[in-house]
């Protein structure tokens, strides 16, 4: 995109920017800038191929902390279906389990069903909410630390390298004709590309069904026709993203480059060349010759070298960049060896940057954080937290919902009585068999229940129901009121026999032929 | 595009890429040249479609679609999931067929099984008179079956009878043949007054008077019973509660005594099967009006979702 007006660098209400100092002299197309100065070079192709990255080795503050995410969100992905918890004989001892089948959703001392669905929302919300703290605090540091896309890819890239050497070796290895030590090398990376995504895959499926189980049913290909082709699908994308497309998938792909590029304003980090003291570049060679006529950059193209997404962060903030700062590393490393101060790329917010342009010394980069928006996105989000933990505590474990029959809406009786039916659901979320009572309340003297499973003959204002663990037992209630008498509106209430006393009431109406409805 | 169109092609200053040439309002494109995976991936959708247009039904044509070498279609694929779902209610329609009616509620899962199939069957063949809520229709005289009070008898294998023999219907010898002879003429009015005043007093309604008590006596009682209880064996209805199948106001009644109506039901027996009858039988049973042999029997499941075994937390949902 593009303004036609030559100010084209305002950001909202941020002062005009002279940013053109921080642009390279050839633009991030040398074909476009050929045909600035000669119009008769060819115009672009409408297709290009995409560029291997190849990007090198580097160790650093922001590497480790890569790798500690790598561990840990791999960890976390692959042995947490394999934590087991005791819910006792009547539910599935496995921590965390989306039963599909029986419509169940365990984690550890959590259970959710289906008509809870509201607290998976707010997991969402709190998913969502979480990504615009993080947004507005630290940028685009999901898609640089903790994106799915990202870990695989930096695994991936780490087999690469395991296999092919550093980025030098894969250039070359890259270029190289093929002959049977290059497929070789080629097939042995991929199979191992392979395994990876087949582990990836099937740790997925692990999540829908007892582990050990479908582990043992996969091998001996007695697992159902779903959970090969899930392993199957999944398998093929971890290959195919992860080993082939990676930068492309954040580039062409994904939405949140977009959208991140909307929710940063000037007081989020954003990884920053900071072009005033780093232009113009100019090699170590000059600056021995001539000291001070060039800036700090020395165009040594390292940090263009360890980006994952083969970008150069100097031309400024842009969609490739996905804030891993592992550019930072490289710099801060070739900035210590040749004795200048490190932060020539350094996490900076823009209001920094204009502070430091002005000639004020630099402020700490973590100070960025203390601003009312992350206060604020922190609150909401903490408090969507503390409300879904304080509804799960505090939610009963038996519930009763009631629903009147319409058709016929109430049925004289032989002897007078008018009579309703009702269907009742009695709700019992505990992992043991329970004893309710269900009593009429508010109805006339005289008035009897009985259900589907206890007769007439054993009409009474309350009837004792077993509800079966981890179920709702559906009952179909008849209740009766005797010839003469009128009822309107009244209530099931439900207890539980047992030392909680769990109760739950339920407001339904009596229908007879004076107030039909 | 040829490239005589992008030789005047303008370069955005920022980014130093080619501009598209188009405008809104002065917001330009940038022609930055699109990923060759991506041609790749538009090129294999294209080759998908070819390929479903050979396999499956695909162009419509005057009287029929292309059918696809696959000769798959979507109502054949709905008649092979019928016929599975047929296969698998099988041995549910053998130990049905297998089990006498008067034994069905002795095992709650069959009764259970029988009912949620009868309501199916009951959808199909009943609704049309008897009503989606088996609540009947007063006035043309469709008999309400959610209640307890039953003309011919209201036990499974009298309602199973009934089902299969109809009332008063000419396609079986054995259905149900109940006569009630019109008293228009032979009856005077102040008599016929007498005795609609002594049958409402029999559910407690009029006022009856020594008239009314003798002509009950003599016209009626034979099959009504003195005390109007009604008969079943005879298909006489009891005339002493407070259910009327044409309606319970005097001039109800004065017509059904004068010209009486006879309802008819056909017998099912030459449209459903056995089966299929014995489990419309269990359902109008389970309606909540249904009467046991023996007394004392536990009445049974009437609602098949009760003795459905998964757990029923999907429910919710519906709610």
């Amino acid at each position: 995109m593009s303004v036609s007006e030559p100010t084209a660098a305002a950001v909202g209400n941020v002062k005009e920017r002279d940013w053109a100092a921080a642009l390279p002299s050839e633009g991030a197309d040398p074909i476009a800038a050929k045909r600035l100065s000669d119009p008769s070079t060819p115009p672009p192709k409408l297709y290009e191929k995409r560029k291997a990255v190849h990007n090198k080795r580097i160790d650093g503050p922001f590497r480790r902390l890569k790798w500690a995410i790598m561990v840990v969100t791999l960890t976390i992905y692959y042995v947490t279906p394999w934590l087991r918890w005791d819910r006792g004989p009547y539910a599935p001892d496995q921590a965390v389990l989306v039963d599909l089948a029986n419509r169940r959703f365990y984690m550890f001392d959590i259970e959710i069903w289906p008509h809870e669905f509201y607290f998976v929302a707010g997991l969402l919300i709190m998913a969502g909410i979480g990504l615009f703290l993080v947004t507005s605090a630290v940028g685009r540091a999901w898609c640089g630390y903790a994106c799915p896309q990202t870990v695989w890819t930096d695994l991936f890239q780490h087999v690469d390298r395991f296999v092919d050497g550093d980025r030098n070796a894969r250039i070359r290895l890259d270029k190289a004709p093929w002959g049977p030590a290059k497929i070789a090398r080629r097939l042995f990376k991929w199979s191992i590309y392979l395994l990876i995504s087949l582990l990836t895959g099937g740790a997925w499926i692990l999540y829908f069904a007892d582990a050990p189980t479908l582990v043992r049913d996969f091998f001996a290909l007695e697992a159902s026709p779903v959970a090969y082709a899930t392993v199957g699908i999944l398998t093929f994308t971890t290959f195919w993203l992860g080993g082939f497309m990676r930068e492309q998938v954040c580039i062409y792909m994904c939405p949140w480059p977009r959208i991140q590029g909307a929710m940063l304003d000037e007081k989020s980090l954003i990884v920053t060349y900071k072009h005033w003291r780093g232009e113009p570049r100019g090699s170590l060679k000059k600056a021995k010759k001539n000291p001070g006529a060039d800036g700090d950059c020395i165009d040594c193209l390292q940090c263009v070298a360890v980006c994952p997404t083969g970008i150069d962060i100097r031309e400024g903030q842009q969609i490739g960049c996905i804030t891993c700062a592992l550019c930072i590393d490289a710099c801060d490393k070739v900035m210590k060896e040749i004795g200048r101060p490190r932060g020539l790329i350094d996490y900076a917010t823009l209001e920094q940057c204009e502070a430091e342009m002005a000639g004020k010394p630099p402020t700490p980069a973590w100070k960025a954080l203390l601003r009312p928006r992350t206060f604020i996105y922190f609150g909401i989000w903490a408090a969507i937290g503390v409300a879904m933990l304080f509804a799960l505590g505090t939610r009963s474990h038996t519930d009763l919902t009631v629903s009147p029959d319409r058709n016929p809406p109430y049925m004289l009786m032989k002897d007078g009585s008018v009579r309703n039916a009702y269907t009742l659901r009695l709700r019992n979320m505990e992992a043991r068999p329970r004893d309710m009572e269900i009593a009429l309340v508010g109805l006339p003297q005289g008035a009897v229940m009985w259900t589907d499973r206890i007769g007439r003959e054993s009409a009474a204002e309350s009837q004792r129901v077993t509800v079966p663990a981890n179920e709702t037992r559906v009952v179909r209630a008849y209740v009766t009121v005797p010839n003469g008498v009128s009822a309107d509106s009244f209530s099931f209430r439900l207890t539980s026999l047992d030392e909680q006393g769990e109760q739950d009431t339920a407001q339904t109406s009596f229908s007879s032929p004076e107030n039909e409805p | 595009m040829s490239d005589k169109s992008r030789e005047n092609a303008r370069i955005d200053e920022p980014t130093g890429t080619e501009l598209v040439g188009h405008e809104w309002d002065g917001i330009e494109e940038l022609n930055t040249p699109l990923p060759r995976w991506w041609l790749w991936t538009f090129y294999a959708t294209i080759a998908w479609s070819l390929v479903y247009v050979v396999l499956y039904p695909a162009w419509p044509l005057v009287e029929r679609a292309t059918e696809g070498v696959l000769g798959w279609s979507s109502r054949g694929e709905l008649a092979e999931e019928m016929s599975a779902a047929d296969l698998a209610r099988r041995s549910v329609y053998e130990q049905i067929a297998a089990t006498d009616i008067t034994k069905l509620p002795a095992n709650p899962e069959l009764m259970g099984q029988a009912i949620a199939g009868g309501a199916a069957a009951f959808k199909q063949h009943c609704v049309q008179c008897h009503g989606a809520g088996a609540a009947g229709y007063e006035q043309y005289g469709y008999p309400n079956l959610n209640d307890d009070d039953w003309i011919w008898g209201g036990e499974l294998a009298e309602i199973e009878y009934t089902l299969t023999h109809g009332i008063r219907w000419g396609g079986s010898r054995q259905t149900r043949q109940a006569y009630m002879p019109p008293f228009e003429g032979a009856l005077e009015k102040p008599q016929v007054d007498a005795l609609v005043n002594h049958v409402l007093s029999l559910s407690g309604k009029g006022q009856s008077s020594t008239e009314g008590v003798q002509l009950f006596a003599q016209n009626c009682a034979a099959c009504h019973q003195p005390d109007g209880s009604g008969d079943q064996l005879q298909g006489a209805p009891a005339l002493n509660d407070a259910i009327w199948l044409y309606g319970g106001e005097a001039a109800n009644i004065r017509a059904q005594i004068l010209n009486p109506r006879h309802g008819v039901m056909p017998g099912w027996s030459d449209k459903l099967d056995p089966v299929t009858i014995k489990m419309l039988a269990a359902y109008v049973h389970s309606r909540g009006g249904g009467e046991s042999a023996e007394e004392g029997t536990e009445e049974v499941a009437s609602d098949a979702e009760a003795v459905a075994e998964a757990p029923e937390g999907g429910d919710d949902e519906r709610l």
